[in-house]
């Protein structure tokens, strides 16, 4: 299900210019309400308002994929042929392939990642070929977390998990602008704190 | 939500009176040395054998003299430090000789209470007393206090959970209790004959030495094989009458209070509004004699059963009692998934049924066993729809939904438009379901 093309929720493509993720940040909350459990709320909203990932998480994937691959690929041609003959170089297509395969596969990914900030609930929707959406309501929050390991940090991205009560409900959005991860955090808190329903 | 468990500086608070533990407890701790060397002894019985002939009576003094001192000693110090305090809002408890260690547990967050009763402790006359919250550990139980003095605390403990000022929460006493069913012993031992699993454990202690020794004509590996089997039999059979002998479920103004136990005893309350689901589960053999196993579910507690066997309509009433305007459903109440799901799961598809009537989502599964698993709407954590590719080809999908006490409940094999339609509806209900929950305190 080729659901959730970012394009549609207008946000950026992987070529735009690197500030897209700061234009598409203001959107979603402009179309949210502050005053809580308005009735209206949900059936004006009708359809969420959706973001997509922004294309730092698929340029890093990518560059990961090429680096790692791309020295295998090479491994695999070249040594083979120096110690076998020049045919043998034709061990390197497999991971080519595999390189070539793996590229529109993130591709794929990074398009069907998506979430929405509703007045009551946030929607995360994720998978391609294993598609899964999950509705947390902010009430629930135990804890947000923003995490960011050295890689990440060295691309400027930054995750958003959500916790609740129920280990499984945990809830990711990986490959957020920082800033963005921030205020998600901050607006996730403060709804968690107004709605509040603990167990 | 997690239960506070933060170091504090040593000095106790300020017109907060402590208490220790009743004295038996370092009785309990001193074993503690005693199972270090009954664990060597028989890991490595070969070097144990050599060292004791060894052993010369003035060796086997001297070794005694240090050693029973040091253990008691020990036991002695572990209960010195050991010290617990009933504040407004907390239980705290400060332990550990060389590490220390203050659990602040809040009280308005307390899921179950449980007092426990081994059967040693039954003859000292001391009794275990637990708070189950999300986050605390086993340590973080008060082993031993006197019987009396435990039933004392709870009761204390319940009142200020409850919302009653600390004065008056001394003196309320323990809440009066009705009792709502009492499992019969010839019931819970024909329901023990009438499971598979038991059988299936008898059957396998008896065939597998059986054929191990027509195989072998190896002692060892008959005794090493048949021994655990053994004890699993005993122990699903034996061990399961004992525990769940004379089963009694009670109501009082605290919430429900559980307790059973034929050697030994424990007497659980949960408090009104902490049961995050309910499951049903009605085994094959049981079906004609309509009787049904009831489970719950309570956030950080170990306890997950709340009737061993009952019949059916007293089990429904038991529910409704439990989760507060609950409609049980019933087998008509239930929507199968699509024909098409057969082609995903044959024959075991029919099994499966969805209900969202009467404030809950009701999920059935299983064909032989079945399982109705029941969430209030206001426990609902997170509502989540999967698909994978073979569920795409055919239009379906599942949806889970998560409780506070970490189980999933699912309905598995939906059609995906209706999926879709109940993870929104399913969000909005548990939304609309939390604005009316209970208070956390109860009585406040």
């Amino acid at each position: 299900m080729e659901t959730g093309s970012p394009r549609e929720a207008g946000t950026a493509e992987p070529a735009d210019t690197p500030d897209a993720g700061t234009r598409e940040v203001n959107t979603p909350v402009t179309d949210i309400p502050d005053t809580p459990d308005t009735p209206g709320t949900r059936t004006v909203a009708g359809e969420p308002v959706w973001t997509g990932l922004p294309p730092g998480l698929l340029r890093m994937r990518r560059l990961l994929l090429v680096v790692w691959l791309g020295l295998f690929t090479l491994a695999s041609g070249v040594v083979p042929a120096l110690f076998a003959g020049p045919v043998w170089a034709l061990c390197a297509l497999p991971p080519l392939a595999l390189l070539v395969w793996g590229w529109v596969m993130l591709g794929r990914n990074w398009r069907s990642w998506r979430y929405a900030e509703r007045a009551d609930d946030l929607l995360i929707c994720r998978g391609v070929l294993w598609h899964e959406e999950t509705v947390v309501p902010y009430g629930r929050m135990q804890l947000v977390e923003v995490t960011s390991g050295p890689v990440e940090r060295h691309f400027g991205l930054a995750s958003v998990q959500l916790h609740t009560a129920a280990a499984a409900s945990d809830a990711t959005i990986p490959g957020l602008d920082p800033a963005e991860a921030e205020r998600l955090r901050d607006r996730l808190t403060e709804l968690g704190e107004a709605r509040s329903a603990g167990l | 939500m997690t239960a506070s468990q933060e170091i504090r500086p040593e000095s106790a608070p300020a017109g907060v009176r402590e208490r220790r533990l009743h004295p038996v407890t370092p009785l309990r701790r001193a074993w503690a040395p005693v199972a270090v060397v009954i664990g060597w002894a028989v890991h490595d019985p070969d070097q144990v054998q050599r060292h004791v002939t060894r052993l010369t009576t003035t060796t086997l003094v001297a070794g005694l003299a240090v050693f029973l001192p040091a253990a008691a000693l020990y036991g002695f110090l572990t209960w010195w430090v050991t010290r617990f305090a009933v504040t407004e809002t907390e239980l705290r408890i400060r332990t550990g000789l060389l590490f220390r260690r203050t659990a602040h547990i809040r009280l308005d967050r307390v899921q179950a209470i449980d007092v426990t009763q081994p059967l040693l402790a039954r003859l000292l006359g001391v009794a275990k007393l637990k708070l189950d919250v999300i986050g605390t550990e086993d340590r973080d139980e008060l082993a031993y206090l006197a019987v009396g003095e435990a039933r004392a605390l709870r009761a204390e403990l319940l009142a200020l959970a409850a919302g009653f000022a600390p004065q008056e929460a001394h003196e309320v006493g323990e809440a009066p209790s009705r009792e709502l069913v009492r499992v019969p012993p010839r019931v819970l031992a024909v329901s023990l004959l009438l499971t598979g699993a038991t059988w299936a454990m008898l059957i396998a202690a008896t065939v597998v030495p059986t054929v191990l020794w027509w195989a072998t004509d190896n002692l060892w590996t008959v005794a090493a094989s048949s021994l655990p089997l053994l004890g699993a039999a005993v122990a699903s059979s034996v061990g399961r009458f004992v525990g769940e002998y004379d089963w009694t479920l009670a109501e009082s103004p605290d919430g429900l209070r559980i307790d059973h136990g034929l050697l030994d005893r424990a007497h659980e309350t949960v408090p009104p509004g902490r049961v995050q689901a309910v499951r049903i589960v009605e085994p094959l053999l049981w079906r004609r004699l309509g009787w049904v196993r009831v489970e719950l579910d309570v956030a950080g507690s170990s306890n997950s059963l709340l009737l061993p066997v009952a019949p059916r309509e007293i089990a429904v009433s038991v529910v409704a009692r439990v989760l507060p305007g609950v409609f049980v459903p019933g087998p008509a109440h239930l929507t199968p998934p699509p024909r098409r799901a057969a082609r995903r799961l044959p024959v075991w598809w029919r099994g499966h049924g969805l209900a969202v009537v009467g404030g809950v989502f009701a999920a059935r599964h299983g064909l032989l066993k079945r399982t109705l698993s029941l969430v209030p709407h206001a426990k609902v954590q997170s509502v989540r729809l999967t698909q994978g590719p073979w569920r795409r080809a055919l239009r379906l999908a599942d949806v889970h939904v998560d409780t506070g006490a970490n189980t999933t409940v699912s309905a598995r094999l939906r059609d995906a438009d209706e999926a879709a339609r109940l993870l929104h509806a399913q969000a909005e209900r548990s939304r609309t379901g939390r604005r009316d929950a209970l208070p956390d305190r109860w009585m406040a």
